[in-house]
């Protein structure tokens, strides 16, 4: 169960903000996670804590292609993002990289910076300790949770060239 | 069933007779692309899953074009893995240092992106070949390392929204203004998930070069892709420069449409936006007094000939603001000597212009033009977000290189009209 410190950002994070562009010279994970979300919080880095959770607005992860915004999310040690909406490529990233992200617009709107919160991947939903309120998220497209359950697109390229070379 | 052109790119490449909106397909992709960010964290998972050889090393594209020329140690490493993949899978496409250009610019002037294909890159900006009428998308390393082995990937297939655009339009309206104009109208997630697709006679009218822009700024709307039906303009550009035979698809007559919005362009005038979003946009003449540090002219949203062509009409015989840097960098080395060779940069070095060798560069704060703490820049690039350009406290202006240009010259933004 993930549960942990809500940090709560609006509408439109983009890439640059997650990881900017200055750091992209590594790809290393525990580099990058010191430089996580520096452009919109310079601390948020060195106040989060394992198991924390983002909440955001609409289109979170907007601009860039950069798996490095995954990637320093979760080796900053963030356990989920919250967020109404996500953009495109992030959201295919995270998957890819095994960040859960789930989409929660009543959550996030309710959620306040600081509130204790609990995501459920398994039953759906989304509490607010501190409020002592739940809200249900958005499930993953039956795909996906399926390509999930082979353990990743990874898992699945590994599976098909063992098919082809066999 | 009538369908759009992204849907009859999808159903093609995955082996359907038609495809609809929501549906996931595994398609073949045409062209694999991968840059000096994105390509070794690729590169790596390949290893990783013990894989030897790429699919097919003539559609493997990788551009070192980000932190390059090297800007730093780091940098230098990262190309170095590019760089020995390339000649251990004897990738064909590979562009080193002094072949090298923006990806986006060079891969549709290399011929190696024709109309139809069915194009990933892990680069955001990837979108931009849409105005060659084929489905290019961006996409992570992972996936970039899935496509490289598999030579496929799964794709939803996207809604599409239509965007007619009519009239003639006035001096100095460039297709930056109609991409900017339309991310202001819908705003940066108005797309999202969705193929856009741009048309109607103010579309037709527009040369090559100004339809890669549209292109390569749906992404800056949450597109998926961006796409133009190829016609003349479009096969005269692709005629002499195909490495591979094309097909041109077209939307039914009748096919669907989530949306659909006309654009007037004769009622358009050239416009900025501000910071720290695209969608933030105003006609320069509305922004007001707003001094300026440093202008840069190109990336892959507007670097290529006509773009500076048009950044030149304005330098000639003029002098850039003397508080001001300009900074012009052809895409491509094919635009750098052309630009050479038409006397251009006769024109930007007398303006007191610094040009510079192909790279993405200042467009995303890396290096050759980095802004410090509280300075502001006109920029040709595409996005204006927070520390985008540099310190997190400066401010990024996207314009059109018309504008760019006047404002190098006057200090200031200002409409091309006023040091004209």
């Amino acid at each position: 169960m993930i549960r942990g410190r809500a940090w709560k950002f609006g509408d439109h994070i983009d890439t640059d903000v997650i990881i900017p562009a200055r750091y992209l010279n590594t790809s290393d994970p525990g580099e990058l996670a010191r430089h996580c979300m520096e452009d919109a919080d310079p601390q948020f880095a060195s106040k989060v804590r394992s198991g924390d959770v983002i909440v955001a607005g609409e289109n979170f992860g907007c601009g860039s292609s950069r798996e490095h915004a995954p990637i320093a999310i979760k080796a900053a040690g963030v356990a989920c993002v919250v967020a109404k909406s996500f953009a495109r490529i992030f959201y295919r990233n995270a998957f890819n990289t095994g960040l859960p992200i789930v989409e929660c617009p009543e959550g996030v709107e309710a959620i306040q910076d600081g509130d204790e919160v609990e995501v459920d991947l398994e039953r759906g939903v989304v509490r607010d300790i501190t409020r002592g309120e739940e809200y249900p998220f958005v499930p993953i497209p039956p795909f996906m949770q399926e390509l999930l359950s082979k353990g990743g697109l990874l898992e699945y390229v590994r599976e098909r060239m063992s098919s082809s070379a066999g | 069933m009538a369908m759009t052109m992204a849907e009859k790119i999808l159903a093609d490449h995955a082996g359907f007779e038609e495809v609809a909106p929501g549906q996931i397909v595994n398609a073949r992709v045409d062209i694999v692309l991968g840059n000096d960010v994105t390509a070794p964290i690729a590169i790596k998972a390949f290893r990783e899953l013990g894989a030897e050889k790429v699919f097919d090393s003539e559609r493997v594209v990788l551009v070192p074009d980000h932190f390059t020329p090297n800007k730093d140690i780091k940098s230098a490493q990262q190309c170095k893995v590019l760089r020995e993949f390339a000649r251990e899978q004897g990738l064909v496409h590979y562009f080193e240092v002094g072949q090298m250009g923006i990806e986006h610019a060079l891969l549709p002037e290399q011929g190696i992106v024709v109309p139809g294909d069915l194009v990933v890159g892990a680069d955001s900006h990837t979108c931009t070949y849409g105005a060659l009428g084929a489905f290019a998308t961006g996409v992570g390393s992972t996936d970039l390392a899935a496509a490289m082995i598999l030579g496929e990937l799964w794709f939803r297939v996207p809604e599409s929204m239509l965007f007619i655009y009519y009239g003639h339009r006035g001096e100095y309206v460039t297709g930056k203004d109609y991409v900017l104009h339309t991310i202001g109208l819908i705003g940066v997630d108005g797309a999202r998930y969705r193929a856009m697709e741009f048309t109607g006679e103010a579309i037709t009218a527009l040369p090559m070069d100004e339809r890669f822009t549209m292109s390569n700024m749906a992404i800056e709307a949450g597109g998926k892709a961006g796409l133009i039906a190829p016609d003349q303009v479009t096969l005269e550009y692709v005629r002499p420069r195909a490495k591979r035979p094309w097909k041109v698809y077209e939307s039914d007559p009748g096919a669907s449409y989530v949306e659909a919005l006309e654009i007037d362009v004769s009622r358009l005038i050239p416009v900025v936006a501000l910071p720290h979003l695209p969608e933030n946009v105003k006609p320069v003449a509305e922004v007001g007094e707003i001094p300026i540090d440093q202008v840069v002219i190109g990336s892959c949203t507007n670097g290529r000939i006509t773009d500076l062509r048009q950044a030149a009409q304005v330098l000639k015989g003029r002098k850039v603001h003397p508080y001001v840097r300009l900074i012009i960098i052809p895409a491509t080395q094919e635009i750098y000597r052309q630009a050479m060779e038409e006397g251009l940069f006769e024109i930007f070095v007398e303006a007191g212009a610094a040009v510079s060798t192909p790279t993405c560069g200042p467009c995303l704060g890396g290096h050759m033009g980095v802004l410090a703490e509280g300075e502001r820049a006109v920029a040709t690039t595409n996005r204006n977000f927070v520390g985008r350009m540099g310190h997190p406290k400066s401010e990024v202006y996207l314009s059109n290189p018309y504008v760019a240009a006047a404002s190098a010259i006057a200090g200031r933004i200002v409409h091309p009209m006023e040091v004209l």
